[in-house]
């Protein structure tokens, strides 16, 4: 694919906690507009690739924003870069409010009127975030703070969205719920996003592009359409 | 270098401790020496409560006075000779640390130090509180003899001190020793590590604290005696938050969780103020303070850990 | 009757101080459950400051607009230079630089400023009492600026994006980054307008007491004692701690327990509160944390 814009390029990426390696040189990118999916077991090293890219850990091997080298940038710097990350445990302010939660999103962008317009936007996907704007983040269910992390990670107005598990200990009828309004928002913006997923039928379903991941290496990668049709990859791979 | 972590290196110590000071040092230093004694000893004990136990506090010089005191008034008051003093000072003194240690369990760290230091800043004001003024003298405190070398021996009062002093430490260092090499010192050490694990081992986490608060304000309590002995004088305002703080000071600059540490810092207490009143004739706190500071950063291990980095042995304690 | 008023009142005013000494303390807390050793001894010095300045000739106002930013400064710079590097090391490192802090102030207050004790001069006037004697034109003057003082801190960590932040990154640093937030430069911030307030409560609390190089132990114990009795982890908590601890003092030395134990009614405060209520009277305790 010569000719399509790679947003992110990964480049023999290693990634360790203190002592413990957990990535062993990965390679994957991350196509202008569409999603792209890290699957894999727990333990696998999908956390952990999100982290490299947004400077959470110490890493080794090339990273490129948009042509751009981002390794060992400041974790806050690659956010200005418009890189949103929902981290796993969705990382809601829970002593501030929603709204608090929402303003904080939009902590690099000036644009107040721009702010604005993605708040109203957000509303309109997420309709419960409005009932609950004056509420402390706290409160909220699990559902709850799962969409006012993506609306938090919107508002900063990303071109590359980073999402961390985002069905985890959701009840089945909210994560298809949300996964319905993440396939919108990917329609109707044109925005890229990396997704992790422990759940591959749900990733592949929204997903274009998908890497399978085990202890720290890529055993598979490929179109998601070809995967979802290829019984045999699945079933060996994926167990579904 | 390996010489300093040698098995007979303590021996070797006291005995050059005995005999050394005995044969070259006059009055004056040997006072000077009497008083690194007990320093060593208050340093000990703070330091097998936040050294080894993790438990930090800024406080410990109210033991010291604790036991400065009962001394004082035992001896004022009852005319018991000195050396009869120190079970009682030892006893009273465990029993405030167990009392302290109970509510000091709930504390994480953060909290154990501030309650600690505010019983630093409010210890001379407890002792100078006119309900107890008959017994503890109030502002003016208590003046004591200077014992005798006894049985005729051939001693100065000052070398025969010395001697006492020096007698009671290495029992109380042996006995540190031999806690903190057994069993009960691996349990000090996994609460301040890991007191999850430690609490899964089946360690009686809250027992193991308190007790260990009273054995430390039991250490500092003896020297506090001793050191009354020693400066002939107790008075309240020698005992507050200056005091706890030259404490905490030399057991961070000795080393944590080192029984030669407390030495090494009990000797940088006794002779660094003076040093460092010629570095800066007029700001020797400031350079006691930047010390401490430099050592968090370049040997937060203390001098103790410089030792067994030079000699080249890997850290048990 | 009267004097009982009159106590009250100076409860107030004392307890203005130390609320501003205990928001101080919270802030910090807060972001990095750290208690500042050395906020008493850094206010000390910022009152040296200020007092240097009106000596060489500057109206009081001038003297205390400069000392406030300067005391921000060397606050920010201590956390970026001192503080920053040992963000991850044990409780008994972070103790230990506190105190190396609360020293190197102490002596250096001690050294340049000697220790003998100074008057400080008040910007209220010393006239006659005012309301029928039960205020001095100091405790009111003072009172009001303590007032104005904490209201203009709440109001920014309410209503700026900056203070916002600021929380932000006390709640939650991770998350904090990963919205852009510079967490090492909110904490850099907090100290220093720790520093600035502490200041402000330093050149409130000398006239009072006198200006000597261990003059801010006291006030660090009860703003210790306000800020446990409020709930460390609650701002506006740790103000109203730091005025019931500010009644109970002037109370209990009038009439329980008499002026000499002053210092062990805020030791007292603090183990009690410790024992039986150690999340303080208004300390937050979360109600979901799925």
């Amino acid at each position: 694919m010569p000719l399509m814009t790679m947003l992110l390029e990964v480049k023999g990426l290693h990634g360790a906690y203190g002592e413990s390696k957990v990535l062993h040189g990965l390679d994957f990118v991350v196509e202008e507009g569409g999603v792209t999916t890290l699957l894999g077991a727990n333990g696998a090293g999908k956390t952990t690739t999100l982290r490299a890219v947004s400077g959470m850990i110490r890493t080794q091997g090339e990273i490129l924003f948009a042509g751009k080298p981002i390794q060992g940038m400041a974790t806050e710097a690659i956010a200005g870069l418009g890189i949103a990350h929902v981290p796993d445990g969705r990382g809601t302010f829970m002593e501030l409010t929603v709204e608090e939660n929402l303003r904080l999103g939009a902590y690099t962008r000036n644009d107040k009127a721009g702010v604005a317009a993605d708040l109203a936007k957000m509303f309109d996907l997420f309709p419960r975030l409005r009932e609950r704007f004056h509420q402390q983040a706290g409160t909220l269910s699990g559902g709850e703070q799962q969409m006012l992390a993506i609306a938090r990670a919107m508002l900063l107005g990303p071109k590359l969205l980073l999402l961390d598990e985002p069905s985890f200990g959701l009840a089945p009828l909210i994560v298809r719920e949300i996964f319905e309004i993440l396939g919108r928002i990917v329609r109707e913006s044109g925005l890229s996003i990396l997704v992790v997923e422990q759940n591959a039928s749900l990733a592949l379903a929204i997903a274009d592009r998908a890497y399978l991941l085990e202890t720290g290496r890529f055993v598979m990668s490929g179109a998601a359409e070809d995967i979802r049709k290829d019984e045999t990859l699945r079933k060996s791979y994926l167990g579904y | 270098m390996q010489f300093f972590t040698s098995r007979a290196f303590p021996w070797l110590f006291l005995a050059a401790a005995v005999v050394l000071p005995l044969l070259f040092a006059s009055d004056y230093r040997l006072f000077q020496l009497t008083m690194v004694v007990v320093y060593s000893i208050a340093v000990l004990g703070l330091n097998l409560l936040t050294g080894y136990n993790g438990q930090v506090s800024l406080g410990n010089g109210a033991f010291y006075a604790i036991g400065a005191y009962t001394t004082a008034i035992l001896m004022d008051k009852l005319g018991l000779p000195y050396w009869a003093t120190l079970p009682f000072s030892a006893v009273i003194c465990a029993g405030v640390g167990f009392l302290i240690g109970l509510p000091a369990l709930r504390l994480g760290g953060m909290y154990l130090a501030l309650t600690t230091f505010a019983l630093a800043v409010a210890t001379p004001q407890l002792l100078k509180y006119k309900a107890f003024e008959n017994y503890t003298g109030g502002v003016q405190g208590v003046v004591l003899d200077k014992p005798d070398a006894p049985f005729g021996l051939p001693l100065s009062q000052d070398q025969w001190l010395y001697l006492f002093c020096l007698a009671v430490g290495a029992l109380l260092f042996a006995l540190a020793m031999n806690l903190v090499r057994g069993r009960i010192g691996r349990a000090m050490r996994a609460i301040r590590d890991q007191p999850l694990a430690a609490e899964a081992m089946g360690i009686d986490i809250a027992m193991f604290k308190t007790r260990t608060f009273a054995l430390s304000a039991m250490f500092t309590g003896v020297a506090g005696s001793l050191g009354a002995i020693t400066i002939q004088f107790v008075a309240p305002d020698a005992f507050g938050v200056p005091l706890s703080l030259t404490f905490f000071v030399g057991m961070v600059v000795g080393g944590g969780a080192s029984i030669g540490g407390a030495v090494m810092g009990a000797l940088f207490i006794q002779f660094i103020p003076n040093i460092a009143d010629e570095i800066s004739k007029a700001a020797p706190g400031a350079v006691y303070g930047l010390l401490l500071i430099a050592f968090m950063f370049l040997l937060p291990g203390g001098l103790a850990s410089l030792i067994r980095i030079l000699s080249g042995k890997k850290r048990t304690a | 009757m009267d004097g009982f008023i009159h106590q009250i009142i100076s409860g107030i005013a004392s307890g203005g101080i130390y609320a501003s000494v205990a928001l101080a303390l919270v802030m910090i807390y807060q972001a990095t459950h750290h208690v500042n050793f050395a906020q008493g001894e850094m206010a000390m010095f910022s009152t040296y400051i200020a007092l240097t300045l009106i000596q060489a000739g500057l109206p009081y106002w001038a003297a205390f607009c400069i000392t406030v930013p300067v005391s921000f400064v060397i606050g920010a710079l201590i956390q970026r230079v001192v503080m920053e590097p040992l963000s991850k090391a044990p409780v008994l490192a972070s103790v230990g630089v506190f105190i190396g802090l609360l020293l190197t102030f102490n002596s250096v207050a001690g050294w340049i400023f000697t220790y003998t004790l100074k008057p400080f001069p008040t910007p209220f006037g010393e006239g006659k009492p005012l309301f029928g004697g039960f205020v001095s034109r100091h405790e009111l003057g003072s009172t009001a600026i303590t007032l104005v003082v904490l209201l203009s801190i709440w109001a920014f960590f309410r209503f700026t994006k900056l203070g916002l932040a600021m929380r932000a990154a006390a709640f939650n640093p991770v998350s904090s980054r990963l919205v852009g937030v510079p967490v090492a430069r909110m904490l850099a911030l907090g100290w220093g307008l720790a520093a600035g307030i502490g200041a402000i409560a330093g050149m409130m609390v000398a006239p009072v007491i006198f200006l000597d190089p261990n003059m801010m132990a006291g006030v660090l114990l009860y703003a210790f004692a306000g800020a446990l009795l409020g709930g460390i982890t609650n701002p506006l908590g740790a103000v109203i701690g730091g005025f019931i601890v500010g009644i109970i003092e002037n109370l209990g030395g009038a009439y329980v327990v008499g002026t000499e134990l002053k210092l062990t009614t805020a030791l007292f405060i603090i183990v009690v509160v410790l024992t039986v209520k150690p999340a303080g009277l208004f300390g937050k305790t979360l109600v979901s944390r799925v």
